[in-house]
């Protein structure tokens, strides 16, 4: 059974398609990554499927429920939990707090006006945080945090809805090599151990070939390859998109 | 219809002289983002300098050599303001900035009149310019041809500035992002500097050829801000086309309502002048709900704050809590301290009032990020609601209170509705063009709310008509106000709220309802700032449309920012302490404005994030690490 | 935390007020409270102030009042009536004065007369022009000098009729003295002339007229003469614009005000000669009393008087006389010894009325004429306020207060 189905997602921004006829679904259970070049439209094909654009034209489907024109908050509603490219959380509450905010939302507890939100949800929060090893920061202010730590930060945040599906927008950009394999490793124990679906894009080919169960990959808005690690890397599409002329990499840049 | 056309023309000579101040405005605005109610004062200070220039050297070189130097005076004023004083304080929390310049508008103002005198100064007319030509049969002075044309000059130099230089090419990088400059390497101080002395400049020259048209006078500083900050809004910030274009707009339809004159519908007849009183805010109003960004705005990249974020928001521990309890004993005893001394008691409500003001303006402004530049509308809500019902009803005084938040509420439910929807400056000045509705409303309803004399004779009735008990309802009224406000803070709406300024990407992506959370954010301010409303009805017997004045909203936003907007004690402090300076003041000497302004001065350069914040920083900080 | 530091902070601005309060008053003196918009107002008031000091001064030289010297404490009273209400509170509270006296626009002298009656304080109101003060919303307690804008326009409707004119066109600012001088003005004249037409009504923003646009809306409408209101700086503009513009040609034009030197000298050459204006010529007045007075000012002040300096003067030589009759600062006997109560100006002598509490000082009716470079006021006469009040019966109809 399929968990997301995307069916001929479009989007074009004054003429230049960004994304193009682009299908392809999602197992339950799958950890599925996006891959293309600069420009080749993952983030827009991602930001469709959150909801934070609205496509021209195709359909997106989630557990039987059709997602298109939904905005974030709907969809999160229907259990699709996200982490965004550029980290962004709470700045002016604790780490703690910032997770507990999440699961204030997910109870529907976000207009109660009067009991104090330190004492709601706190051991849930506290234990989402020992998940993603960083309880120790609890109830340091989110800002004062490095940038790896956001990014788990971004994750204990991201499971506190109970997704069934996680969207993940370059989770490891901007992070040393080192870090990229913890957090990747760390995401695949947490989603495994719950029977997540995963979607992720990522830059780094060796993350993707380590982890990814499946992986699609976008050239120029199209979707140009399916599969598993092997058949990628012995696409001969692929490996002209990545490895060619460069003159394919000039175009799809300028696409976007 | 050649009345029309002819108005039409009248219409583009006022616009010419609405268009340099708020040229110059935008482009401060765009590449600083300091809201700089001084902006007019400089306009002010150019009328006068031409006046003597035009006067003292006379002649043909001191009128329009005058208005020359005059604009390159103000100009350099400008950039001595820049320098000695908001380069200072950049680093400060959003807006604060706006203090300092409201304290120059205090300063300037009294220099002004310690210089030039009390009395109105008509300067010459314009040398070569004194007659008028015959178009469409009517008389149109010289000097008004002379400004329909001056005014697209201008802006085509400008326009041709901005798009071909280098100092223009950074300056509309700097609109778009201000960031950016600082990445490119480029010095920032020097920049700000520049557009500075090149906004004071046009605001001067603005100012100056003023002189011919009308008399220089104290009261110029503030009305030809409103209207500058009107067409900035309206014709998106940053853009000086749009600067014209929305000067344009608002001076046709101006034109166009005095054309029209006295209407008879049926036996109804209808003043269209008199729409002049809200012409502005109306168009702005329009096109804001229109165009969130003006007419020729573009939406804004984020406004990262420069300043450091505000600190996680922690309960209070118990020996604070101790101390609290203390001092609203002694507040609550206040009557029988002050049993010599009845005015502390009269005095007590009013800072009372303050703070009911100051705490809902800080709870939208500082957890919501939503800076209301119209908060007195939902206090003059209030207070018209409790008014209105005693007189027109004869309602008992609480039934009356209880109308305030009420009638409160209703208006902030109705105009945070919209406001929400737009962000920054965009939905500060929608806001303040719905609190000059509500008070054009007001000011032109004369049978039912008494029009510019307002409502007399809402006194409190037993067990309040003595100073004490009503100072002890107040207390009351203030500490229940107060505490529900914090109350919401802590609560899970008060986390969301700050979820939805912090990051409302991620608040939208973790479900919750952002806007909704912050229009109900709107109406809870709006109704706890109603019932101080209410209570100032009460409190002074009588009640004008001076209550939603734009005055009492730039007072609460001095309040809020001089106490430290990043803190939650912020706006009860800055509402005791200027409130009680003020009345101090006032009463020591004559130049009160210009003391006032300097003591926040003095209070900005020292407390650049407010008394509290600054306190804050240097009470050890406890619970930091676990 | 936050719960504590904010109830010290307003404890903290409790205690610097108490600190602040002098409770001390000086022994044998007569304490007078005054507060008035100086800041909002500066041409009007700063002659006023002078005015007023003068008054004080001559009585204080002369031994002061029962005995005791006159002491007056100003306040600012920030152009609004919340603010002016608490300097009217403190200045009652904690200065200990007697009675109050001043303000300048009605909605605060309202707001005042209103606090008066509440708080049962004499109030003399100086300025505030509105009817209401002394009909609609009068009290016991307050009383008022300065002639109202029914009589100012009453004072004009002679010079109207006369000028035999159909069709009028009204110009005025849109507040409350605008509007009802508007109103009295088509009242009163409609009943001296029922064939009177009036053509159009401009009302711009009180201190943003758009002088032009005003001007050739009245101008369209082709009136045969015009009712002006507008004063100040709005007044510079549309005079400035009308000149230009030609609206003032061959036009009657009767104006509220304009006489005064606070609103006529900045015009210098541009004066519009012909109107028929309301105001002071004190360079001309050639009564004694009037010569006294100049000289006197001038003398001090090395200035001339503008109306100003005689509204200071007459209110607190009001206030000394008001105080010699009732024998007493109580404040019923000041309100018994105010009806009624004869009081010498230097525009002669005019009385405090029982019925109403208005006082009947008048005001000059003339034409403005060039002189030197300047506009004067000529072809003057001094108009009794008593002769343009309703009757007691009549004031006794719209007085719901004794």
């Amino acid at each position: 059974m399929s968990d997301l189905s995307i069916r001929s997602l479009s989007k074009a921004f004054g003429g230049v398609r960004a994304v193009n006829e682009v299908s392809f679904e999602v197992k339950r259970g799958e950890f599925l990554a996006m891959i293309g070049p600069n420009g080749a439209g993952k983030s827009t094909c991602f930001n469709m499927i959150n909801g934070q654009l609205a496509p021209d034209s195709g359909s997106i489907w989630f557990e039987e429920k059709n997602l298109t024109g939904l905005v974030p908050r709907d969809i999160w509603r229907l259990g699709v939990g996200r982490t965004f490219q550029v980290t962004a959380t709470f700045g002016s509450m604790t780490v703690a707090e910032n997770v507990q905010m999440a699961l204030i939302s997910h109870a529907g507890e976000t207009f109660r006006l009067w009991k104090p939100a330190a004492s709601r949800h706190r051991e849930r929060a506290l234990d989402l945080l020992h998940q993603v090893g960083m309880h120790e920061a609890a109830d340091r202010p989110s800002r004062e945090l490095a940038y790896g730590d956001v990014k788990r930060i971004e994750l204990a945040i991201a499971l506190a809805n109970d997704p069934r599906l996680l969207l993940m927008d370059e989770p490891t950009a901007g992070m040393a090599p080192r870090e990229r394999n913890d957090l990747i490793a760390l995401v695949k124990r947490l989603v495994v151990e719950r029977g997540i679906s995963v979607l992720f894009t990522e830059h780094s080919m060796d993350v993707v070939f380590a982890f990814a169960d499946r992986i699609i990959v976008l050239a120029r808005g199209k979707l140009i390859a399916d599969g598993n690690a092997k058949s990628i890397r012995d696409n001969p599409q692929v490996r002209e998109v990545y490895f060619g002329t460069g003159k394919t990499f000039a175009r799809a840049g300028a696409a976007t | 219809m050649s009345s029309f056309l002819f108005q039409a023309l009248n219409g583009l000579s006022a616009a010419s002289g609405l268009f340099f101040v708020a040229a110059g405005l935008s482009l401060i605005f765009g590449v600083t983002r300091i809201v700089n109610i001084a902006h007019g004062s400089l306009y002010m200070v150019g009328t006068y300098i031409a006046y003597s220039f035009a006067t003292v050297v006379g002649g043909m070189l001191g009128f329009w050599g005058g208005i020359i130097a005059t604009a390159i005076i103000v100009g350099i004023i400008g950039a001595v303001i820049e320098v000695l004083l908001l380069r200072r304080i950049y680093r400060a929390p959003e807006l604060f900035q706006l203090l300092a310049t409201f304290a120059l508008v205090l300063v300037i103002n009294d220099a002004t009149l310690w210089l030039w005198g009390p009395e109105d100064l008509l300067g010459p007319r314009a040398p070569g310019l004194r007659g008028a030509v015959e178009v469409l049969g009517r008389q149109l002075p010289t000097y008004d041809l002379f400004l329909i044309f001056i005014g697209p000059a201008v802006l085509i130099v400008l326009h041709f500035a901005l798009a071909r230089t280098r100092f223009g090419r950074l300056v509309r990088a700097a609109t778009q992002d201000r960031e950016m400059v600082s990445a490119l390497g480029v010095n920032q101080a020097v920049l700000f500097t520049a557009v500075f002395a090149l906004g004071s400049f046009l605001s001067g020259l603005g100012g100056a050829l003023q002189v011919a048209r009308e008399p220089a006078n104290l009261a110029m500083d503030l009305t030809v801000i409103g209207d500058a900050f009107v067409v900035v809004v309206v014709g998106g910030m940053g853009s000086i086309t749009g600067a014209y274009l929305a000067a344009v707009l608002i001076a046709e339809v101006k034109a166009l309502c005095i054309a029209i004159g006295v209407v008879d519908f049926g036996g109804f007849s209808v003043n269209f002048s008199k729409m002049t009183l809200v012409a502005e805010f109306l168009v702005m109003a329009v096109v804001l709900i229109a165009r969130p960004y003006g007419l020729l705005g573009r939406e804004q990249g984020a406004v990262r704050s420069v300043a450091e974020p505000e600190e996680p928001i922690r309960p209070a521990t118990r020996g604070l809590k101790l101390a609290g309890v203390t001092v609203l004993a002694v507040l609550i005893y206040m009557p029988l301290i002050a049993q010599d001394s009845p005015y502390v008691l009269v005095l007590g409500v009013d800072v009372l009032i303050a703070v009911l003001f100051a705490a809902s303006l800080h709870f939208i402004m500082g957890p919501g990020g939503m800076h209301s530049f119209g908060h007195a509308a939902y206090f003059g809500l209030g207070a018209y609601g409790t008014a209105l019902l005693v007189k027109w009803l004869a309602a008992p005084m609480l039934l009356g209170l209880a109308a305030a938040p009420l009638l409160a509420l209703l208006g902030a439910l109705l105009f945070g509705w919209f406001a929400v929807r737009l962000s920054g400056v965009y939905l500060a000045m929608l806001t303040l063009a719905f609190a000059q509705i509500v008070w054009a409303a007001v000011f032109q309803w004369e049978g039912l709310t008494g029009g510019s004399n307002g409502v007399v004779g809402v006194w409190p009735t037993a067990p309040f008509d003595t100073r004490e008990t009503f100072y002890l309802l107040t207390l009351a009224l203030a500490v229940i106000g107060v505490l529900l406000l914090r109350r919401f803070l802590f609560a899970p709406f008060g986390y969301a709220m700050r979820a939805g300024r912090d990051s409302p990407l991620r608040a939208e992506a973790i479900g919750i309802d952002v806007k909704r959370v912050h229009w109900l954010a709107f109406a809870i301010a709006g109704a706890v700032c109603g019932v101080g409303g209410g209570i100032f009805a009460f409190a002074k017997g009588s009640i004008s449309p001076e209550t939603i004045g734009v005055g009492r909203s730039i007072d609460g936003l001095v309040m809020v920012l001089l106490g430290g907007i990043q803190t939650l004690t912020g706006p009860i402090v800055g509402a005791s302490v200027y409130a009680t300076l003020q009345d101090t003041i006032m009463r020591q000497t004559e130049f009160w404005r210009a003391m006032l302004g300097g003591i926040i001065l003095l209070l900005v350069l020292a407390f650049p994030s407010g008394i509290v914040g600054a306190l804050a920083k240097f009470a050890p900080r406890r619970k930091d690490q676990p | 935390m936050i719960t504590t530091r904010q109830f010290l902070q307003i404890a903290f601005a409790g205690v610097c007020t108490v600190a602040f309060a002098q409770s001390a008053s000086a022994q044998g003196t007569i304490k007078i409270g005054e507060l008035n918009s100086y800041k909002m107002q500066p041409q009007f008031l700063d002659p006023y102030k002078k005015g007023w000091e003068m008054a004080i001064d001559e009585v204080n030289a002369k031994g002061g009042v029962l005995g005791k010297k006159l002491e007056v404490i100003s306040r600012d009273d920030g152009g609004n009536p919340g603010d002016a209400v608490r300097a009217a509170e403190e200045l009652v509270t904690r200065e200990g004065v007697s009675m109050i006296a001043g303000t300048f626009l009605s909605h605060i002298g309202l707001a005042v007369t209103n606090f008066a009656g509440q708080k049962k304080v004499f109030f003399l109101a100086a300025e505030p022009l509105t009817d209401k003060i002394t009909w609609q919303n009068g009290n016991n307690y307050t009383f008022r000098l300065r002639a109202s804008t029914y009589m100012q326009v009453a004072m004009l409707i002679p010079a109207a009729v006369a000028a035999k004119k159909k069709r009028w066109a009204l110009v005025y600012p849109n507040f409350e003295y605008g509007q009802s001088a508007a109103e009295n003005f088509k009242t009163l004249l409609k009943k001296a002339q029922p064939d009177v037409e009036f053509v159009t009504e401009q009302a711009p923003p009180l201190t943003k007229v758009d002088a032009g646009a005003v001007v050739q809306a009245l101008d369209d409408a082709k009136p045969d003469a015009i009712f002006n209101v507008l004063f100040g700086a709005d007044l510079s503009k549309f005079v400035r614009e009308g000149n230009t513009r030609g609206l003032f040609k061959n036009r009657t034009v009767v104006s509220l005000l304009t006489g005064e030197p606070e609103y006529l000298d900045p015009l210098k050459d541009e004066s519009p000669v012909g109107w028929i204006v309301t105001g002071y010529p004190w360079d001309k007045i050639t009564t004694p009393e009037h010569k006294a007075f100049v000289a006197a000012y001038q003398k001090k002040f090395n200035d001339y008087p503008r109306l100003g300096s005689i509204v200071g003067y007459v209110t607190f030589k009001s206030l000394a006389a008001g105080i010699a009759k009732a024998g007493s600062t109580d404040t019923d006997k000041l309100i018994a010894a105010f009806k009624g109560l004869k009081v010498d100006s230097p525009f002669g002598p005019f009385v405090y009325r029982a019925s109403d509490h208005q006082a009947t000082m008048g005001a000059y009716v003339g034409k403005i004429a060039l002189q030197g470079g300047k506009g004067v006021m000529v072809d003057f006469k001094y108009v009794d306020g008593a002769s343009v009040l309703p009757s007691d019966a009549e004031v006794k109809k719209l007085r719901p207060a004794p």
